[in-house]
């Protein structure tokens, strides 16, 4: 069959001949990519469309008007975004937050995976891990309402707490210097518990031998984790960062506007890219300044996430993503 | 048997003792929650939120269960959960299973097709445009389902997994003639049933725990998902006011922070019983995933 082709396209010239071949595959795969249809057209309307949109960054935009209508303006709107101090702001406290979150994230994991691999009792490995694990499950508004019940400053536990000892309680919600290390400690609490189980698979596909043979030796447990355990994990741990980082320009718009929402104070600390974002568009209905911004950050986003995975998967070929 | 040394043991124990407590700081706001919901509004504003209530009480429950926002809510949810994980499936494997047919010419462009939209995104602003305007989904349930039909993480969980599948078994199926729906719906399909559960529950999460588009698209109290009412309560007394606007004794608080609390806990309740059975399906589904790629 494919030598009656050739011919064909040998015959024909050469557009007609990738036409050909085109509609012949389509017609050899009818039924398969008929069924890819729905997916391909559902991406097409909510990711590939909006990105049309990003035409509005560079428009003084008018939703009466709309894109259509709008005035072209250049780099106008992005010359507010870099001139504004507050600009400077988020992106400081995108990076920083989600190095801190990254961070913390992976110590605690690997920490984690290590101290539940080493325990002994089955019942009580397993009711930790589901009690650990359970957290990732919930959603942020969820988390911000256990939050409160935490940290509320006049019936929080943690005040009534520090009131039976006899100190003063402390107006968490007013105080936007302890925010950073609230908010790790609340995303440990979400995902420190889930995160380790990657580690702990790594762990668990270690061959037993190796700590067999250590313990002839007469290593000891610490002596086993540091020299066995830990170095195993290291390619695990770095392609876990790798990946990790890759999002390091997006904040988690979930987590802190759940939890801090629109609490001005707080702002300077735990303000993201992408809180600033949402409350340029929903509050102020500045969409242009809110498209340069969002715009930018798509953009650096996508670099930086494309030359992470491309490191990512010079370290470990075989994960790759396709 | 190798005797374990006493400064292996004393780590060991150091071990259960730091992940004793690191289940205690989980479980902690669990508790206080739960507890405190079975408080009165009064010896919460007294005494603060605590893991057992001063005063112990239904009333928060009572009311919240009288009034007809939580079962909307509930309805909305589960509606959206039900109808988006059942159509996000036969979206998703759709779409996933002929990415996995290595004879599939145009499968790599697909793929990036796919993957590019992890990488670059239109932003807020353009997709609030699209879906509010152009498309005019506002305030209707459907914008909660249909733009979250297709997620490209799950996607490429579902074909890996397909691709994992010995190819000799649909190659003797196509010699014997069968096409491909046939072996698709006859053959993979069977095998592939872990993988369809753990992608289906990735996404019933996904649409259970969804409130971003709920907070960004809806303003009709009708179409309020059990996580959006959630924001919404903590931040006004509305919904307190509302559900005890019939009860008129003198001196009586208005239990503002117990109906939130029962509300929260009526919401995670499912969550928490159903998670110890699936939780296998989770972490199965995270490490193939994750390790993966």
């Amino acid at each position: 069959m494919s030598k009656v082709i050739s011919a064909n396209q040998a015959a024909a010239p050469r557009q007609n001949g990738r036409l050909a071949s085109f509609l012949l595959e389509i017609r050899k795969n009818k039924m398969l990519y008929l069924l890819t249809l729905p997916g391909i057209l559902l991406i097409f309307v909510f990711a590939y469309l909006p990105m049309a949109g990003i035409v509005i960054a560079f428009q003084d935009f008018n939703p009466v008007k709309g894109i259509t209508g709008s005035e072209f303006v250049g780099l106008k709107n992005f010359r507010f975004f870099v001139e504004s101090g507050e600009t400077l702001r988020i992106i400081a406290n995108t990076l920083f937050l989600n190095v801190l979150f990254i961070g913390s994230g992976a110590i605690a994991g690997v920490a984690i995976a290590v101290m539940l691999s080493e325990l002994g009792g089955r019942w009580f490995k397993r009711i930790i891990q589901t009690i650990v694990t359970l957290p990732h499950f919930l959603s942020w508004t969820v988390i911000a309402m256990l939050v409160t019940a935490l940290l509320s400053t006049e019936n929080g536990v943690v005040n009534k707490v520090l009131q039976g000892a006899g100190i003063e309680p402390v107006s968490f919600y007013g105080n936007p210097g302890i925010w950073p290390l609230l908010l790790v400690l609340i995303k440990l609490w979400q995902g420190a518990g889930f995160g380790s189980i990657v580690y702990l698979a790594t762990i668990s596909g270690i061959n037993p031998e190796i700590y067999e043979s250590a313990s002839i030796d007469g290593a000891t447990r610490w002596s086993k984790i540091r020299y066995i355990t830990l170095p195993l994990l290291k390619p695990t741990v770095i392609l876990m960062l790798l990946l990790a980082m890759g999002g390091i320009f997006y904040g988690d718009f979930g987590m802190i506007f759940a939890i801090i929402g629109r609490n001005p104070i707080l702002y300077p600390t735990t303000d993201v890219i992408d809180t600033y974002v949402y409350r340029a568009l929903m509050d102020l209905g500045d969409m242009s300044m809110a498209a340069a911004v969002g715009f930018f950050q798509s953009v650096v986003g996508c670099i930086f996430v494309i030359t992470v995975n491309a490191i990512a998967r010079k370290w470990a070929p075989d994960s790759a993503l396709f | 048997m190798i005797r374990e040394s006493k400064g292996d043991r004393i780590l060991k124990g150091f071990f259960y003792v730091l992940m004793a407590l690191f289940g205690v700081y989980c479980l902690v706001p669990f508790l206080t929650v739960i507890g405190s919901s079975f408080g009165t509004e009064s010896a919460i504003l007294r005494d603060g939120y605590s893991i057992i209530p001063t005063e112990f009480s239904v009333e928060a429950y009572k009311l919240i269960f009288q009034d007809i926002t939580i079962y909307r809510s509930y309805g909305v949810t589960l509606f959206v959960t039900i109808a988006g994980t059942l159509l996000a499936m036969v979206v998703t494997s759709a779409l996933a299973y002929p990415l996995s047919v290595k004879t599939l010419k145009y499968r790599n462009f697909i793929n990036f097709y796919v993957y590019f939209t992890m990488l670059f995104h239109g932003g807020l602003v353009a997709n609030y445009l699209l879906i509010s305007k152009y498309l005019d989904m506002k305030n209707s349930i459907w914008v909660l389902i249909i733009p979250a039909l297709v997620s490209p993480w799950n996607m490429f969980l579902l074909r890996n997994f397909f691709k994992s599948i010995d190819e000799s078994i649909a190659e003797s199926a196509k010699i014997d003639g069968a096409n491909d729906m046939y072996i698709l719906f006859r053959i993979i399909l069977p095998i592939s049933l872990p993988a369809i559960a753990t992608v289906g529950l990735f996404y019933a999460l996904g649409f259970w725990n969804e409130w971003f588009r709920a907070m960004l698209y809806i303003d009709d109290e009708k179409l309020f998902p059990l996580q959006y009412l959630i924001m919404r309560i903590m931040n006004n007394a509305d919904f307190a006011n509302q559900v005890s606007a019939q009860v008129s004794l003198p001196g009586y608080v208005i239990p503002t922070i117990t109906t939130r609390l029962a509300t929260t806990v009526v919401t995670i309740g499912p969550i928490i019983f159903l998670y110890p059975a699936l939780q296998k399906y989770f972490v199965k589904g995270l490490m193939v995933g994750a390790v993966k790629g």
